[in-house]
């Protein structure tokens, strides 16, 4: 740390920390050193309300963070015991005031999520020297906020804010496109050359309609025209990462361009984590609850302990609480690899007595849970793993709004409308899906975006809103595609009035 | 730290000195819930960067208990946003807190940046209290202050050289006898009277009332926490007034026209039988959609200017936006310009209670 030096953890805890960091290690967990410290509880929200960072760039919304923590913690509402940073070294901050129990447990937990950390895949492409990289992030910023005014500078991060959820999540890990080469002219040339007829073959006259045969000829000029209009679309294909396309191709002073590609790094940087929130905080709350049950405990500790690990894994009507699910989950996946209740003899199996009773003494669960949070995200974990019977266990029921009664209801306790109302919160993040579909609309240079409809629709105020911040990153009128009460629309800002157009009907 | 640069700078745009363009995203939500006697909870305001969201049919999740599908399981919240989604961050619902309503004062206080009031008239409503704070050489037994006597003593001895450090024998004697003493202190006993004033003529709907109640219970808590005594009065009025107690003040639904001139008489008379001016502050804060009868303004005004005004500390008219009235007789109190003490907002809706506060306690009268 560059900015905070804290002193090294008191004897009593060290000695904890040694020991439980050993238990971890002998069940197999797998993690960078851990570096623990021990701050006060303003302390703690400060640096929770930096994201964890305590040397990133000055904004207001953090102290805004900070604001509703210390209020929360101020007036006991809640309190944050623990913070673990995805670093090597990993770094976890425990609260000062935590009883000696809650350290002992809290250690067993960050090990569970340091673990996750470094073995998920979804973790693998992250900076792992992001402690560095965000006190190089907030040096950038404070000395562009010395040079150009911090309300300029601020006013900007704002707009960059705004679009921080428009990023490809994927594409750390697979590649869109070939590079474009920026000094290709031959293929410009060649294309020019070739947008005639398709190719024929040379033929005698009895032979042609079989050598060039016109169904197939007309086929293929069809997809040349279709090559051709997709070679003079900007960009060739719908873009996910909004905020590359705008870095690569907005009229940009370069601290501005600094500006937008240090909020996006920063949001790829975060983005595992909003991925991962069930598996993390499953797979942490797991080895807490294992390596504190078999080991950690004594018995004075008992009741705190219980105290608190009730307490984190309360669940509530109207919020899943991921760290329930998550453990539920882990533990639910390891009975059954345990007992061999997977595979087409299981699943086909139609007699119920046989299932309940089913045990081929596998005893895989251990291996199998360790290979899930390897390779799995939320997304696929819930959409792999959430059984019916587990829905049924764990009394999950979807819910929804209901304008007669203004409340929130229950709506259906069957398997796959839970199912499906998990997995649509889930997909990308539970945003709506958005791409840049044209970066030269009607030729003006304006910004043409499109919300891909699944059912739900945009909350058109905060639409609004955030194609005003769009239009002070493009510099040129901006538009986005969605639908709207079952009619295409397409809201536009042209710095100054927002507009409205309908556009026909959706087409099924 | 860092932090409370971040704060103040968050604090600077929700009070709209920096940044203004940002503070229409500050919400506000409820302003108020009572809880219990002397508890309310507040919201902290929050501010949204606008993202694409999903809006209103996106409302839903997956919830965990028991219940059969249709049992309610919690209130919707007003109009957008919802409950959070599993994956993503938690639910930004807005954190309430409950204080009790000395703190809440002080909160609106600093939040509103509300001068202190200064009471009216000092002079005249002075109580005198005794306040032991000097010391005599005479008094009665029962206050001698033992110490200073004690010490007057060791001093006469040592002066007089009769000390003797072997033998620290110290005797007062008459002379040195030391008694508490009280001084007449005037303590200004401020007393104050609150007249709420409310148009129920049909044209005031469930809506403006809930406005009325919100904007008087903040009016009632930051003047509460001004004064040690403070009484409320109650005046409803269509086109006849009568005086109510606070229950029915809230709760009334009449119907018929608006005689605005009819409650300035009954609050003329109240001042006059139960208030006298020289003895209490007196405010009077009067709601309504406006709509007043076209030959009564005079009549009203004529009142107001003679008979209200020259008696009050402060008196603040608020006119609630109405789907039916013509709202025309806030424009009849144009002077209040050069009137200090008449202090006029209009309020458009729940959110600008806040600017008709900080309008109406703003002036500290």
């Amino acid at each position: 740390m560059a900015t905070a030096t804290f002193e090294p953890l008191p004897a009593n805890l060290a000695e904890i920390q040694v020991k439980i960091e050993g238990h971890a290690r002998d069940y197999g967990l797998d993690f960078y050193p851990t570096i623990f410290e021990l701050i006060d509880a303003d302390q703690l929200n400060a640096i929770a309300a930096y994201g964890g960072f305590p040397t990133r760039y000055p904004h207001w919304r953090f102290g805004m963070e900070f604001e509703q923590l210390n209020k929360g913690y101020t007036y006991g509402l809640q309190k944050i015991y623990e913070l673990v940073i995805n670093n090597n070294p990993c770094y976890a901050y425990l609260m000062r005031c935590n009883s000696f129990v809650d350290q002992k447990l809290v250690m067993a937990h960050v090990y569970g999520h340091c673990d996750f950390f470094k073995n998920n895949y979804w973790f693998s492409q992250t900076n792992r020297k992001m402690m560095d990289e965000m006190a190089n992030h907030g040096n950038r910023i404070r000395r562009y906020m010395d040079r150009f005014g911090v309300d300029t500078v601020e006013t900007f991060i704002d707009a960059c804010l705004s679009v921080e959820d428009l990023i490809d999540i994927h594409s750390p890990f697979v590649k869109r496109f070939d590079q474009p080469s920026r000094y290709d002219f031959e293929r410009a040339h060649d294309e020019e050359e070739s947008t005639g007829a398709p190719g024929r073959f040379h033929s005698k006259d009895y032979m042609e309609s079989f050598i060039n045969p016109p169904r197939v000829l007309a086929a293929e000029a069809d997809k040349l025209r279709e090559q051709q209009v997709k070679n003079t679309r900007f960009p060739p294909e719908p873009v996910r990462d909004v905020m590359l396309f705008v870095l690569e191709n907005a009229p940009l002073k370069p601290w501005q361009l600094d500006v937008l590609s240090i909020v996006r790094d920063e949001a790829y940087y975060f983005a595992p984590q909003g991925q991962t929130k069930i598996m993390n905080e499953g797979w942490a709350s797991y080895w807490h609850s294992t390596i504190m049950t078999r080991q950690g405990l004594e018995a004075a500790d008992v009741v705190n302990y219980c105290d608190h690990h009730s307490g984190t894994l309360a669940s509530s009507p109207t919020k899943l609480n991921p760290y329930k699910v998550g453990i539920e989950l882990f533990r639910d996946i390891e009975d059954r690899w345990n007992k061999g209740r997977f595979g087409k003899e299981y699943d086909d199996c139609d007699d119920w007595s046989k299932k309940r009773d089913w045990d081929t003494g596998a005893g895989l669960g251990r291996q199998k849970i360790f290979e899930v949070r390897k390779i799995h995200n939320d997304l696929t974990f819930i959409d792999e793993f959430l059984t019916l019977d587990f829905c049924r266990q764990h009394k999950l029921f979807s819910f929804g709004y209901n304008p007669a009664n203004d409340a929130y209801e229950i709506e259906s306790r069957e398997f796959p409308k839970i199912k499906q109302q998990l997995l649509f919160q889930l997909t990308n993040l539970g945003r709506p899906m958005i791409s840049v579909r044209d970066g030269n609309y009607k030729n003006r240079g304006e910004l043409f975006l499109e919300h891909t409809f699944g059912g739900v629709e945009l909350k058109t105020s905060y639409a609004h809103d955030t194609l005003a911040n769009l239009y002070a990153l493009w510099g040129r009128p901006v538009h986005i595609e969605t639908v709207l009460d079952g009619t295409r629309t397409i809201l536009s800002f042209d710095g100054g009035e927002h507009q409205t157009e309908k556009c026909g009907e959706v087409d099924e | 730290m860092r932090i409370e640069h971040d704060l103040s700078r968050f604090k600077q745009i929700v009070r709209g000195k920096i940044r203004q363009n940002l503070r229409k995203y500050v919400t506000n939500g409820e302003m108020i819930g009572r809880k219990g006697r002397d508890l309310v909870s507040i919201p902290i305001p929050q501010l949204d960067v606008p993202h694409f969201r999903y809006g209103k049919n996106g409302n839903g999740g997956v919830g965990q208990g028991d219940g059969e599908p249709g049992t309610p399981i919690g209130k919707g919240d007003d109009g957008e946003g919802g409950a959070g989604g599993a994956g993503s961050d938690p639910g930004r619902h807005l954190l309430e807190v409950e204080v009790s309503l000395e703190e809440l004062a002080a909160i609106l206080g600093e939040e509103l940046e509300l001068p202190r009031i200064e009471p009216k008239g000092t002079a005249n409503i002075e109580q005198e209290k005794s306040r032991y704070t000097s010391i005599r050489r005479s008094g009665p037994e029962s206050l001698r202050h033992f110490k200073r006597t004690y010490m007057e003593a060791l001093r006469r001895q040592i002066s007089s050289n009769t000390y003797v450090p072997d033998r620290p024998r110290v005797v007062p004697i008459r002379e040195d006898r030391r008694y508490r003493a009280w001084n007449e202190v005037n303590l200004p006993e401020a007393n104050a009277a609150i007249i709420y004033m409310m148009d129920v003529s049909g044209s005031m709907t469930d809506d403006q009332k809930e406005i009325v109640r919100t904007a008087a219970f903040w009016l009632d808590t930051w003047l509460r926490s001004q004064y040690k005594g403070l009484e409320r009065r109650y005046i409803i009025h269509d086109a006849a007034a009568k005086e109510v107690d606070e229950e029915t003040f809230y709760h009334t639904r009449e119907s018929g026209g608006t005689r605005i001139s009819s409650a300035y008489r009954v609050c003329a008379e109240l001042i006059n039988r139960t208030f006298p001016p020289s003895e209490w502050n007196i405010y009077c804060f009067q709601f309504s959609d406006g709509d007043n009868w076209g030959e009564d303004n005079e009549r009203s005004l004529d009142l107001l200017k003679n008979e209200i005004l020259p008696h009050v500390n402060l008196f603040c008219y608020g006119q609630v936006e109405s789907p039916y009235g013509s709202g025309e007789f806030i424009r009849s109190l144009d002077f209040a310009e050069d009137e200090p003490r008449l202090v006029t907002a209009e309020i458009e809706n729940k959110e600008a209670v806040y600017a008709c506060l900080k309008t109406f306690l703003g002036t500290g009268a």
